[in-house]
Formats: C-alpha cells, sequence, structure tokens
C-alpha cells in the first residue's frame, strides 16, 4: 500500500521535500513507516525519536495501523505563539 | 423569541495567515467575537523578541502544518466554548518570516465577565502553544536554528 509522507519545518529541511510517497505492506503501523524511514534517509534518523505522529491530520499512537492513501505526518518539538 | 434572547455567539474564529497581524487586524478580531453579552474582552499577542537564551535574534521564521494546524484550533475553540459556554473566541497565527516587533499570534476570548475571560484567553494560548502544529527557527547574525519546544 501507499502512504503519503508530509514534512515540515527541521525534517523537511533535512530531506529537502516537503512531501513524498512510501511503499508499506498492508497494515502497516506508524511505527514500521518510521523505522523504514530512518533507514531510507539517514538524515532523518537522528530527528524522528523527538517527533510525535499525525495520520490524517491527527496526532496517532505508534501502533496505528496506516490504511491506503493515509497522510502521515512526523511532527517535531512544537515552536508555535 | 422573548426579549431576553441575546445576540447569537459567533462562531469561532481561526486561521494560520501569512497576512500581517497588526493593531488593525487584532481590533477586527475583537469586533468580530464581541457580542452584545460580552463585559470583558482579553486578548493575548505573541510579539517577536530580538533575543532568546542569550542570543541576539534578528528574525523568525514560522512553519506550519496548515490543515492540521487549523484543525487543532478549531478543536482548542471547541474547548473554550464548552468550559466557557458563552465566550466568542479568535485563535490567529501568522508563518513566514517575521521581523522584531511583529506580531505573531493573536488569542482574542470575550466572555460575560473577566475572570472568565482571562482564564480561558490563558486556557487558549497555553494549549496552542503544547498541541498545534507551528515550528519556529530563529535567524541570528550567524547562522538559524529550529527551536525545539
Amino acid at each position: 500500500m501507499q502512504v503519503r509522507i508530509r514534512y515540515f519545518a527541521s525534517l523537511r529541511e533535512a530531506v529537502g521535500v516537503s512531501e513524498e510517497t512510501l511503499d508499506l505492506p498492508d497494515g502497516a503501523t506508524v511505527a514500521q513507516a518510521r523505522a523504514l524511514l530512518a533507514e531510507r534517509r539517514p538524515a532523518l534518523a537522528a530527528l524522528l525519536p523527538a517527533c510525535a505522529a499525525a495520520v490524517d491530520r491527527a496526532y496517532a499512537q505508534v501502533e496505528t495501523p496506516l490504511r491506503e492513501g493515509a497522510e502521515l505526518a512526523f511532527i517535531p518539538p512544537l515552536g508555535g505563539g | 423569541m422573548s426579549d431576553e434572547v441575546t445576540q447569537a455567539l459567533p462562531a469561532p474564529i481561526i486561521r494560520i495567515t501569512r497576512d500581517p497581524l497588526d493593531g488593525e487586524a487584532i481590533r477586527a478580531l475583537e469586533r468580530a467575537v464581541t457580542t452584545d453579552g460580552a463585559g470583558g474582552v482579553v486578548t493575548f499577542t505573541g510579539v517577536v523578541r530580538d533575543n532568546a537564551r542569550g542570543k541576539r535574534v534578528r528574525a523568525l521564521e514560522y512553519d506550519a502544518y496548515p490543515e492540521m494546524a487549523e484543525s487543532e484550533l478549531a478543536r482548542i475553540a471547541d474547548e473554550v466554548r464548552s468550559r466557557w459556554p458563552e465566550s466568542g473566541v479568535a485563535l490567529v497565527h501568522r508563518i513566514g518570516r517575521l521581523e522584531i516587533g511583529e506580531c505573531s499570534v493573536a488569542v482574542v476570548v470575550a466572555c460575560p465577565h473577566r475572570a472568565e475571560a482571562f482564564e480561558a484567553c490563558r486556557y487558549a494560548i497555553d494549549t496552542l502553544k503544547a498541541t498545534v502544529p507551528i515550528w519556529k527557527k530563529e535567524l541570528y547574525e550567524d547562522g538559524e536554528e529550529w527551536v525545539e519546544g
């Protein structure tokens, strides 16, 4: 299945793109997607452990299973205000 | 309908914007959320400071996950409305490059009485900072850095 990954702030600068599509086995979880990304994109490996995750624009636990076409984003420590 | 029915509460104003949040824009938000039943209006504005952790800051660059930021802002507005039922709420955050002294965020809460307006405004800005996916990069004379938390 394919999942849309979106990058913001420090993550976007680290990878140099604002989004990409990731191929994952059916039923893969957020944690599995994160592990695969850290392996594929070494620049992310040091940043991802501090990030929260969001699936379809809502915060999600790492055990959350992903669906085909889901939008997944990793959320670095926040700096709003 | 009785004579005692007061003006309907306006829908919360929720916005991630690149437009300046100047005095006129903030005044417009205050007017938009203040009904005839409001007796206290509290506005919090966050402004860009020229220093952070001992370093001189030249400007800030804000980034957001816009769709999720707006849905998280809407969630905060709903929480404010459920805890302080007769409140008018505006939550606006600016993104892009901001210079020293410019306003990055405006939180306006209009309530029947001042105590609840202060309380609700404080709750809204504190929750915004903790939950809304917005990030800032500090730009220095000799470099730049994303602020982590």
